[in-house]
């Protein structure tokens, strides 16, 4: 039974992370519809970038100054931030679908230097002894994962929070009126292209404290954690959770990452070791295969997006507020 | 400095080039960036191995041509795996993205084709394990062609089969009606509908047009280097790359693209080390961005 809550907890950190990393994403794509296809990218400028200040001296490689873990997440933020506001004026001022082309390209290339700059990155490797909150409970594995559970929890609320507050925000509504009719919303004053920006960076950042946070939990780090298949992952939780919707995101995070885990373990003790690799591919294929029946049948996810209104439209009779209106898909319509 | 990386780039060029066509053609016509084309390339190559092996020895010879690395079985294999790479494309359009189409937005297939890109790799894995195959172990002897460059007699067999099919694609489009049908639905889908074009008709040719160049492409690398299930998926950013570079939509501009991929790749390859290929290509995409975002045959954005 101890074991059982100490495995949840477990599994409700990293849940809780992939539900950060969903934040992040679903302030870029669900509120911005802007597409980013990099997630593993930003969480890997993240993971690293707190891992080399906080970890102990290093002697083989750049790093190891000892930071305490809070500013190391700092740094991650600003990092992960600082590196979608460049990707952000290169391309969002074209069409959704050269940010794709780019994001996908800036996460190969951070692996790609994450595998080779070992200098830099401890190479293929990877990076250990990274600080874990709460080191002194390690010894006891429910008290270390439930207080890690308190400390995840405590930080995705906040930022739940954040972001909710955000997206009743003017601010929030801009992003959206963006996201629906790019020209009506420039038509009206607002500046798109630094309104996107604001937008991508933050969300940018809010993938590099994921990243972070969970090299901390993890204690470790590898170029192979961040290959695309943790971009596909965040994404499939964005859209089963519904898309535009922050609730969504989280749900979506625990549902995706619950069953990664259980077909994970059915793999593991159904399946003969030999034939683990192959049964783990086709894991894959079936997951891959969901999201796209997802999309087809049910594509507003398992919330879907609420009409969020200004009340002051609310209180005109007959104007707006009337989600049936129109047929929302929880996604943006297309930009060509 | 050897001019070798030059005969090297120009390879690798035209392998890029021959799989951004396919990307290049999607986008026009379909409007979306398709992920799943460096799967097709990857199914392309893992097709031809596959009919390869079953034709050699059975109903074709297996010897091969002296001094090239393969034989009939490759060259019947190839055409085989060329058509069934269409037809793979197809079904997927047929299974996701037309069903997609109805409901008008560009970025949901995207979304789609970057969960079936995984899936479709995952499936290689499955079928074929990760672990790399070979069309032929035999040993090429680079032969020299001048200001010391060499080329494997297999590389420019590859080569002409390349300019072969360009050229073959070059008649398709300029001179056939589906060609011309193609042309007319990517410069304007609305007007190429009014005036009585099959549009169903253009989108089956697209797809099957780009999966038999990316089957192409993919036997180009399976031959030179090897074969592994994430291999087209790793030449996916050179691709947009050289897609972006010659100015989406163009055909022309694809290949061109992908020359300056290619050879520019090898030539930094010489400085940085071959790990950071794809660093290469995608400095190269933004500096296009930045610089001159609708490629060198861009047309208007439509």
């Amino acid at each position: 039974m101890i074991d059982l809550i100490g495995y949840g907890a477990f599994f409700l950190v990293t849940a809780l992370i992939f539900g950060v990393l969903a934040l992040g994403l679903n302030l870029q794509w669900g509120q911005t519809g802007l597409f980013n296809v990099g997630v593993a990218g930003f969480a890997a400028i993240g993971a690293y970038a707190s891992a080399l200040v906080t970890t102990p001296d290093a002697a083989d490689r750049f790093g190891g100054f000892g930071w305490p873990i809070a500013a190391g997440w700092l740094l991650a933020m600003v990092l992960a931030g600082g590196a979608a506001l460049v990707v952000g004026i290169a391309t969002l001022r074209l069409r959704a679908d050269y940010l794709a082309m780019t994001t996908f390209g800036i996460a190969v290339t951070i692996q790609v230097v994450a595998l080779n700059a070992t200098a830099l990155t401890g190479g293929p490797f990877g990076i250990a002894f990274i600080p874990r909150p709460f080191a002194g409970l390690a010894e006891n594995p429910l008290a270390f994962n439930v207080a890690n559970l308190a400390l995840t929890g405590a930080v995705t609320l906040g930022l739940f929070l954040m972001l909710e507050t955000l997206t009743r925000s003017p601010f929030g509504r801009v992003l959206r009126a963006i996201r629906e009719d790019e020209a009506a919303a420039a038509s009206l004053g607002k500046n798109v292209n630094a309104y996107r920006l604001q937008a991508f960076a933050l969300g940018g950042a809010i993938m590099g404290l994921a990243g972070a946070m969970q090299a901390h939990f993890i204690g470790f780090i590898a170029p192979d954690n961040y290959l695309s298949i943790l971009t596909f992952q965040v994404w499939a939780m964005l859209i089963v959770g519904g898309s535009g919707n922050n609730r969504g995101a989280l749900i979506g995070a625990l549902v995706v990452w619950a069953l990664w885990s259980l077909s994970s373990l059915a793999v593991g003790s159904l399946v003969a070791p030999s034939y683990q690799a192959r049964a783990a591919a086709l894991q894959i294929v079936a997951i891959g295969v969901a999201l796209a029946l997802i999309l087809l049948i049910r594509p507003r996810g398992l919330i879907g997006e609420r009409a969020t209104v200004s009340r002051d439209v609310e209180s005109v009779p007959g104007a707006g507020a009337d989600p049936g209106a129109r047929e929302r898909t929880g996604m943006p319509a297309d930009k060509t | 400095m050897s001019l070798q990386f030059l005969a090297d780039g120009i390879f690798a060029g035209a392998l890029i080039g021959l799989g951004a066509v396919g990307l290049t053609l999607t986008y026009s016509i379909l409007r979306f960036s398709n992920f799943t084309h460096g799967d097709f390339i990857s199914w392309g190559a893992y097709l031809a191995l596959t009919v390869t092996g079953a034709l050699a020895g059975t109903l074709l010879p297996a010897a091969r041509f002296v001094p090239f690395s393969f034989g009939w079985p490759l060259v019947v294999g190839a055409v085989v795996a060329m058509a069934l790479t269409g037809l793979l494309a197809l079904a997927l359009d047929l299974a996701l993205f037309r069903p997609l189409r109805r409901t008008g937005h560009g970025i949901v297939m995207v979304i789609a084709s970057f969960g079936a890109s995984l899936a479709l790799r995952a499936l290689l894995e499955f079928l074929f394990t990760s672990e790399p195959a070979y069309f032929s172990r035999a040993i090429q002897i680079a032969m020299p062609i001048g200001l010391g460059i060499r080329v494997t007699p297999d590389q420019a067999a590859m080569m002409g089969l390349a300019v072969i099919v360009v050229a073959a694609m070059h008649l398709l489009l300029t001179r056939t009606h589906v060609g011309r049908s193609m042309r007319a639905v990517s410069e304007n889908p609305a007007l190429a509908r009014v005036v009585g074009i099959d549009v169903a008709a253009v989108i089956r040719a697209t797809w099957l047009i780009g999966g038999a160049l990316a089957c192409v492409s993919g036997i180009m690398l399976g031959l030179t280097v090897q074969i592994r299930p994430q291999m087209g998926f790793d030449l996916l950013l050179p691709l947009f790359a050289a897609a972006i570079l010659g100015g989406i939509g163009s055909v022309w501009g694809a290949i061109l693209g992908g020359l300056v991929v290619g050879i520019g790749e090898a030539a930094a390859v010489q400085f940085v080390g071959s790990e950071y290929r794809a660093a290469v290509a995608f400095l190269l995409l933004i500096a296009m961005l930045l610089f001159r975002p609708r490629g060198f045959f861009g047309v208007r954005e439509g």
